[in-house]
Order: structure tokens, then sequence, then C-alpha cells
């Protein structure tokens, strides 16, 4: 028996909802990418003892719009002897996956919505978070090809350490969600909210998992301290050196996207997602949890960013190798005992 | 370079309408000075690169992420400040030495006051000396915090830079009150100091040290206990104290060697012996050691500078003698003597007798020190620095060579090398 495709729904949507949920989805999601530039600096000026961005617009709060818009009116230099249409692919690679992932997240259980019966989500495929690191595999495509392409020499030093990121934190990543689907018994994610809404949020009991995702994570996004493709002081911005205006820009923004995606896959694996602990909450209230929620881990992210510096190359892959990947296995098996003696 | 590259390049420019791909090729001598390695590849640092702390350039080669060997250029921002020097009078040498090492400003003018006024064999009174102290373990420890901050930033630490820039800004505000500039600031002239410090200075130099030792306590909160950051540090880019010494290495990396040299203790100046200080000195020499030993001197800086505006003697801040220091304003308009010193002050200067001298101080970096050489004229024959960053980095080959291309770059930042002081 082939498995389906989609998760048992048991309703069907209608294009138009399908059509009109993805724009909403995918609008409000982007329009967090410039709220978290904004944080970002507004936040990093705080903690450095300064204001951060004051003078445009009220408060500074137009600050992330000029500087996109500042971007994308930049001339979109191409390096004479790069690989064009690589050169040319690679932030449009980088901006779709991040994108992508935005499809799985679930913001709310299916709603009625003007009498259709809706999922506030993109899509319940029954391949679940894989389909979220299927998509965080390819990204690094985006990284990679971006800084080969350049053909500059920082730039291949960039991507290269790109895709040693990618192979020892992919593998932590993974394995460490298996103690979260073992315990769930389903990949999907809407699964695993509504099993956290029955029992218990799951960071309680996948602690180690929760750890080694949230490491995994900020290595996927590459942010500090794990910018080493990025490289600031050594590589002069690594992957993207050779890159300017709009196509800089998107992989600016791809970034800032990353890191709301991810945060938003903490809030869903881990915290619960939609779901308020001892309160019936209403459903429309409900993704406003889930943003609310993935606010604090962006809150981090820039903590973070503001706190520790970058990791020496080698470090990054010892930690990866060594400390990551064991615990993560360490992780799985323990709770695969777990599962069988309790059951 | 090897004679084989020399004809590579030579062969190669000289094709006209050659690529410059085939250009840079020529450039590229890893392949010819390292036959040994195949998989080597020449990557220019600099001289725009954020983390060299100015012009420097650094060609290193380097094996994956290993470095394997580096060359650096330096003459970026060469100025001809040496030469320069010798076109003007004693006195006006002095705004153009503080401009060679444009983070210890007080420290070039000091070496030079303090070699001419060997020359002149005349003596500094106690009071200015205290205070060239003071404004001198400020401007260390404004420098140190510029270093701190850069560091910071280079380590991927962002916050720190922040952090150091704005405990920088308060000793710039008291040299700003003092002297009337930020930086250079022509404080120090030839006899004592170009001021006396206005009323209130004191008061603000006690504000600053009783604050400031709380913060180096919040980054050493920051940074020591941040095991990223250690790991980072310790144990890289060692090199032992007797190679280091072999180069002319001196200052914070010779001490963080383990070699407790300061010529604050070994052959004082400026009064320096009527201080209680102590001189740190690291036991490993490698980034670590470095760190801290900055760290620790910017404490007892912070002693000395409470004892020099504790004990600060009355009296002159400059020397009595007329021939050298401009006379008091109120005297220009009764006495003919002062007007006729002050005329020929301002338009020839004063004449120096004829000699050489060298006058080392310790410099936030090391052994600075200003040779002078005089023909009994108004204006030196020649001045040259030794700049303590210029021999530093010689030392830099051997520190960085076979690490990372991370620990190059966090290396670097402990170095602290000034663009300014090497190319002068």
């Amino acid at each position: 028996m082939s498995a389906p495709l989609y998760a048992e729904i048991g309703y069907f949507e209608p294009w138009w909802m399908q059509i009109a949920k993805a724009l909403a989805i995918f609008l409000v999601v982007f329009n967090m990418v410039p709220m978290a530039l904004l944080a970002d600096r507004k936040l990093l000026g705080r903690f450095q003892h300064r204001y951060g961005p004051t003078r445009v617009g009220p408060f500074g709060l137009l600050q992330a719009v000029a500087d996109i818009g500042k971007l994308l009116f930049k001339q979109q230099f191409v390096p004479r002897d790069s690989r064009k249409w690589l050169f040319i692919a690679a932030p449009i690679i980088s901006m779709v996956t991040a994108a992508a992932t935005l499809a799985i997240i679930p913001f709310s259980d299916t709603v009625d919505i003007f009498g259709v019966k809706t999922g506030l989500y993109g899509v319940d495929p029954s391949i679940g978070i894989l389909f979220a690191f299927a998509f965080g595999g390819i990204a690094f495509y985006g990284l990679m090809l971006g800084g080969w392409s350049s053909n500059s020499k920082y730039s291949f030093l960039g991507s290269m350490r790109a895709a040693a990121q990618l192979i020892s934190y992919e593998i932590a990543q993974g394995l460490s969600i298996i103690g979260v689907i073992m315990m769930v018994g389903s990949l999907s994610l809407v699964d695993i909210v509504t099993w956290q809404e029955q029992n218990v949020w799951l960071f309680i009991p996948q602690f180690v998992g929760w750890l080694v995702f949230l490491v995994a994570g900020f290595a996927e996004t590459n942010r500090p301290p794990f910018d080493l493709a990025e490289g600031e002081a050594e590589l002069v911005g690594g992957y993207f050196t050779e890159y300017s205006g709009g196509r800089f820009a998107a992989f600016f923004a791809a970034e800032y996207l990353n890191m709301v995606v991810v945060s938003l896959l903490f809030t869903t694996i881990f915290f619960g997602g939609w779901d308020v602990p001892f309160w019936d909450q209403p459903n429309w209230i409900e993704p406003i949890v889930v943003l609310a929620k993935m606010w604090v881990f962006i809150f981090f992210f820039i903590w973070v960013r503001a706190t520790l510096p970058r990791l020496r190359y080698d470090q990054l892959m010892s930690f990866g190798w060594k400390i990551l990947l064991p615990l993560a296995t360490l992780n799985a098996l323990v709770t695969a005992v777990l599962v069988v003696v309790l059951d | 370079m090897s004679d084989v590259t020399q004809q590579r390049s030579g062969a190669q420019s000289a094709i006209p309408g050659a690529t410059y791909r085939e250009m840079e090729q020529s450039y590229d001598v890893s392949y010819v000075e390292h036959p040994e390695h195949e998989e080597l590849l020449t990557l220019n640092f600099g001289p725009h690169h954020p983390a060299t702390h100015g012009v420097l350039r650094l060609i290193s080669t380097l094996e994956g992420e290993i470095v394997r060997d580096i060359k650096p250029v330096i003459g970026y921002v060469h100025t001809g400040i040496e030469k320069n020097c010798e076109d003007k009078a004693y006195w006006k040498v002095i705004p153009l030495v503080e401009r060679m090492d444009y983070l210890s400003y007080y420290f070039n003018a000091m070496a030079y006051c303090g070699a001419v006024e060997t020359l002149l064999d005349i003596d500094v009174p106690p009071r200015a000396q205290y205070l060239r102290v003071a404004h001198l373990e400020l401007n260390r420890i404004a420098s140190h915090l510029l270093w701190l901050a850069t560091g910071g930033l280079d380590l991927g630490a962002m916050s720190v830079f922040f952090y150091g820039w704005r405990d920088r800004d308060t000793i710039l505000d008291l040299f700003e009150m003092s002297s009337g500039q930020r930086m250079h600031p022509r404080y120090f002239q030839v006899g004592g100091v170009a001021e006396d410090i206005p009323p209130g200075w004191v008061r603000n130099v006690k504000k600053f040290t009783s604050i400031f030792p709380k913060r180096l306590d919040q980054y050493a909160e920051l940074i020591d206990n941040n095991q990223l950051l250690l790991s980072r540090l310790r144990g890289t880019n060692i090199v032992d104290k007797d190679t280091l010494l072999q180069y002319g290495v001196t200052g914070p990396l010779l001490r963080a060697a383990g070699n407790p040299w300061d010529l604050r203790k070994a052959h004082p100046y400026s009064s320096y012996d009527h201080f209680d200080f102590k001189i740190p000195i690291g036991t490993v020499g490698d980034n670590y050691d470095r760190y801290r030993i900055r760290m620790a001197e910017m404490r007892e800086s912070v002693r000395i500078i409470d004892q020099a505006v504790d004990g600060l003697p009355e009296g002159d801040y400059i020397t009595s003698d007329r021939k050298y220091a401009l006379p008091p304003r109120h005297e220009l308009a009764t006495s003919m003597e002062a007007l006729i010193h002050h005329f020929k002050l301002v338009t020839e200067g004063f004449r120096v007798p004829p000699g050489e001298a060298y006058y080392p101080i310790e410099s936030p970096r090391g052994e600075l020190g200003c040779f002078v050489r005089s023909d009994g004229s108004s204006k030196p024959a020649r001045v040259h620095m030794r700049d303590p960053s210029f021999v530093n980095l010689q030392a830099f080959k051997p520190m960085v060579e076979g690490t990372y291309v991370a620990d190059l770059i966090a290396c670097l930042a402990m170095l602290d090398p000034i663009l300014g002081g090497i190319d002068r």
C-alpha cells in the first residue's frame, strides 16, 4: 500500500482558498523580515550602549525599508570571471528555499473561513519536518554556488565553509528531531503541535534534542556565532563578497527570513506551536500566539549575536561532529528505549 | 621572489593585451615558492580589509584554511613625516610626530620631547612630569581600549567594539579638557607641557578612575567567562620569548611570553620611579596571554593615574628657562626681554647644541624610541622613530605559520599594529 502524499485531513479546500492562504502566510511572514531587521538593529544598539537607527521615519521604524530600498536601486555588479547564470541564480535559491519552508508551518488547526474548512498552514505533507530539512539542505546550495560562481578567493573560502557547516550540522539537526518524531509518532508538524496541546510542550521531555536543534538551527541560519561562511572580519562577507544591489539584498533578506523560519520551527516543534498552556484559546488568537513565540526566539538570536564571538572553522567542525552528533544520537537512543518501556 | 617568478611575471606582463586573469596568475607565487605543496592558494588580505587595522597588506599562502606563508606589505600610509621633521623648527615638529602612531600621540610627543630635552640638557619641572605621566597613562588606556574594541570585532564579539569606544570617549573628553583637542593635542612641550590643567580636570580624572575598573570587570565577565572566546584565544599563535627577543619584539607581546621588560621600570623616565605599579606578565605567550596582559595593564595604568593626580606637585608646568619655553602672556606687555624671547621662539625657534640622542619610552605597543640628531641649528638634522608596531610586525610570520585563517586575524588583532606608526 502506497502512503498518501498528504496527511489525512478529511476535508477539501477549494483552489482559491489555497492560493489565498498561501499569499496570506507568505505576506505576513515575509513582512516579519524587515521587522526582524529593524529589531536586530534596534536591539543591537541597546545591547551596545547606543540607540540604533532613530532618523528614518518615526523612531527609525522605516530604517529597514530604507536599507532594502537603497540596495534595490544600486548597481547589480556581476564579476567578469564569474559563472553568470549561477551567480544570478544563487540568491534566488537562497530566497526560495527560505520561503518554501514556510509552507509547512502551522499557524492554527483547521478553522472555518467563510464556511470553508481550512487549515491555517500552506500544506500538511506526510513527510512533515523532512520537507523543512530538504529545503534547508538546498538552501546551502545558494551560499555555495554564490561563493563558488563569484570566482573570488574570499567567496570560495566562504562557500567551502558553508559546505562544511551544512554537512556537520544537518545530520545533528536531523537526529535531534528523531526523539520528537518517536514520541509523537508522526512527521507532520500539525500532529506534533496537536500532540503538544494534549500532552506537554516537547522541550521538556526532549530537552537535549531541543538544545541540539537550537544550536544546529543557529548554524543553519548562518547567524553568529556560526557566521563563518560570512566571516565578516576574515573573509569580508565570505560567499557574498562579490554581490551588490538587489542580489546582495536577497542574500541579506534570506538570512533574516531563515531566522524567522527557524524561529517558527523552534516554536512549532518544541514550544507548542499555537498552544497556550492552561487556557482553551480561541482560534483567532492562535496565529498571533505562534508569531509571539517566534519573536521570543528572534530576540534570542539577536541577543546571542550581541554576546558571542565567532567560532573557528575547526572548532565548528569538532563541535558538530564530536559533541552535537553523539548527543543527538544518544538522545534518540534514550528516547527510543523510554518510548518502548513506557508504552 | 625566485628567478622563476620574475621570469613568469616578466614574461606575462610583457604580453600586450594580457588578460587580467593572466596578470593575476603571474603574482600567484605560491606554486613557485612552495613546490612541495600543490594545492596552495594565494590570498591577498588588504590593504583594504576590515581586519587589517589600517592599510596593512598581507599576502598569505593558504592550504585550505591553514596559513602556510605570509608576507606583510607595508607602506600604504607612508607620509614622509620623518623627512618633514627636518624642515621644521624643533617645537613645530611635535604635532608632526604625534601623527605617526595615531593612537598613542602623547607617547610620540613624549619620546621626541624627551630626546630634545636630553640634547638641550634642561630639567622638566616635577608638576610637568606628573602631568605627563597622567596623560601618558590615560593615552595607554585609550589605546588599549581601541585595541580591545577592534580586537573584539575581529573575533566576532561585536558588542565589545562599542563598549571600548564608549570608555575611550571619556578619556578623549579629558584630553579635550586639558589641551583643547581630542586627538593629536600637542600638549607635551619641550621643557614641560603646553598649559596647566584646567580646574576640575583632576575631579574628572578621579571620576574616570573610579568608574573604569568596574567597567573592566564587566568586560572581563563578558570575555573571560566566555568559552567561545577562550577557545579562540587559548593556545593559539604561540611564539616563545627568546624568538620574540631575536625579532626585537617588545611591549605587551614580549611580556605575554614571560619576559618582564618594561621601560617604565627598567629605565624610568618622567619620574615613573615615583609610582607604585606592577608589570603584568604572561606565561605561555598565546593570544590569551596577550589579551590578559593588556587588560591587566589598563588596571595598573589606572593606579598610576590615581597616584599622579593625587600627588600632583605644585609649581611650574613648564621649564622657567625662557630660551626654550614661551614667556607667560602677561610678561609680554611689561618685559622687553620676554618680548625678545617670544619673538625668537616663534620665528626661528630655539637652537639645539650639536649631538645625538635616543630616548626610548614604553608605548602601549612596546619600546618607542626617538632618535634626534642636531647640527646646531634650530631644525633637527634627523628625526627617526623606532616604532614598536614596525618591529613587532616582523614576528607576525612565525606567529601565524601553520595556523588557521581565523587565527591569523585574531593574532593580528592581538599584535595590535598601527600602520600610521609602521609607515610613518
